[in-house]
């Protein structure tokens, strides 16, 4: 069906619709844990599955657009190195998406572990790298400060995809049928 | 609990409304990359004084924007402590220059870390209300088209647009399946413990997000159907042409940027600096 070049309808459906239950997700269901700041978001294992199922530019793209959309229509503005971050974070997810095989039901433990070192070195690049060196250079904001953030960032959504992406991911794989699971009586 | 607290788009005839989305957006991307580069602060507060001037045209209410406003002053202030607390003596490093105000140990304030977060505040500030009125005066289908008209691929523009058209729906389903979880006995509010409010919150999310997984299968059929993607082009029913005004809005713009430019050369870098 995907004989088109570019983006398949599906890719910009799901970018679309990803983007907007990434700004629903990002207003309403932030948990704060008690310490200030810090919020368990449910965004990030959101994403994390979206990227796995359609692929990177669908991460890359719901990232990007979603966290800018949601960033505006909360507070008006939006801290782009922070929007890369999280694109950076659905793509790189979404290259590792393409080794799994969830539209057919398999999520191994194997493939388990794998996909969580895959996020957490992920969250490291966008949040302890990308993301701060972003405010440096656009906000000129002091340096530990926003390595502060941007590691309390890495460990809040390390954590969060941890437990909630995977059982987002592991219930995914449960709704699809196996491949051959059918067998002729 | 239903109010919905995210802005959206406000029909109505003012002079803003009826410029061409795609000059709008090209003011305000071209503005906000300016205001976002310079640091400096009479730029910064003319930015300030124009945006409310242009709010005050478009005729937008104090009840339409002040829950935005709100957040954005708590968080500006949260932030700006922040940058204080972690390097009180960023200020003199930018400034090349030191004059004590309040003597304090470590939280010592010096003029030029107050004037160094004075800019700040104000590049919080500046660009905040162009936001609030391109979000409020524009037709998210003029958006999409617009997006396009910049060279944006129009595939792109379209994911945009439905995020935009899916947002409320989206919205609508997220309270209803809230509302059903309550029913149930799913505490959510703050008296719950932690571990409580994630499941809690997991038992909405995910049928949420599953039954929006099965609208991306319908909605890419039905416009598979419609042969979308078929073409390197499309047109836009909203597409609309410029006009004079459209023209002299986005000359303005441009001029604004020189403006940066030229006074990177007058101030030789980024920063605006009285002190020396």
């Amino acid at each position: 069906m995907n004989n088109q070049k570019g983006l398949s309808v599906k890719s910009v459906v799901a970018i679309g619709i990803g983007a907007a239950i990434y700004v629903i997700l990002a207003r309403f269901t932030s948990i704060p844990t008690g310490i200030p700041n810090t919020n368990i978001e449910i965004v990030y294992p959101f994403l994390a599955l979206l990227a796995t199922i359609y692929g990177p530019v669908v991460g890359f793209s719901v990232g990007f657009i979603g966290h800018a959309l949601s960033d505006f229509l909360m507070y008006g503005q939006t801290w782009w190195s922070w929007v890369l971050a999280t694109a950076i974070l659905g793509l790189i997810i979404g290259l590792y998406g393409m080794r799994l095989d969830l539209e057919n039901g398999v999520f191994t433990t194997k493939q388990m572990i794998g996909f969580n070192i895959v996020q957490v070195i992920a969250n490291v690049v966008s949040w302890l790298i990308i993301a701060p060196v972003g405010d440096i250079l656009i906000y000129s904001e002091p340096q530990n400060k926003v390595f502060l953030q941007g590691a309390t960032a890495t460990i809040t959504n390390s954590i969060s995809i941890l437990i909630l992406g995977t059982i987002l991911l592991k219930a995914y794989a449960a709704t699809k049928v196996k491949k051959g699971s059918l067998r002729k009586d | 609990m239903n109010d919905s607290k995210i802005l959206g788009y406000q029909p109505g005839n003012s002079f803003i409304h009826a410029l061409n989305a795609t000059t709008k957006m090209i003011f305000l991307i071209l503005v906000s990359i300016a205001c976002m580069v310079t640091y400096d602060t009479r730029f910064l507060i003319a930015i300030c004084i124009l945006s409310l001037i242009l709010l005050k045209i478009a005729g937008i209410k104090w009840k339409q924007v002040s829950f935005i406003v709100k957040f954005i002053i708590v968080f500006a202030i949260i932030n700006i402590i922040a940058v204080f607390i972690f390097q009180p003596t960023y200020g003199e490093t930018l400034y090349h220059s030191r004059t004590v105000l309040i003597n304090a140990g470590y939280f010592t304030l010096t003029a030029q870390e107050l004037f160094y977060l004075f800019n700040v505040s104000l590049k919080y500030i500046c660009s905040i209300p162009l936001v609030l009125l391109f979000l409020l005066t524009t037709n998210p289908s003029q958006f999409a088209a617009s997006l396009n008209k910049i060279g944006v691929s129009y595939k792109v523009s379209y994911a945009v647009s439905l995020a935009l058209r899916y947002i409320p729906n989206i919205q609508e389903s997220y309270w209803s399946i809230s509302a059903a979880q309550q029913a149930r006995g799913n505490e959510l509010s703050k008296k719950a413990s932690l571990g409580k409010r994630i499941h809690g919150t997991l038992n909405i999310v995910t049928p949420l997000i599953f039954s929006s997984l099965d609208r991306i299968d319908t909605i890419s059929t039905a416009m598979q159907l419609r042969r979308f993607g078929s073409k390197k082009k499309r047109t836009w029913y909203v597409a609309e042409s410029f006009s004079l005004a459209d023209y002299l809005v986005t000359s303005l713009a441009f001029i604004l940027v020189l403006v940066v430019i030229l006074l990177f050369k007058v101030n030789s870098g980024r920063f605006y600096n009285p002190f020396v």
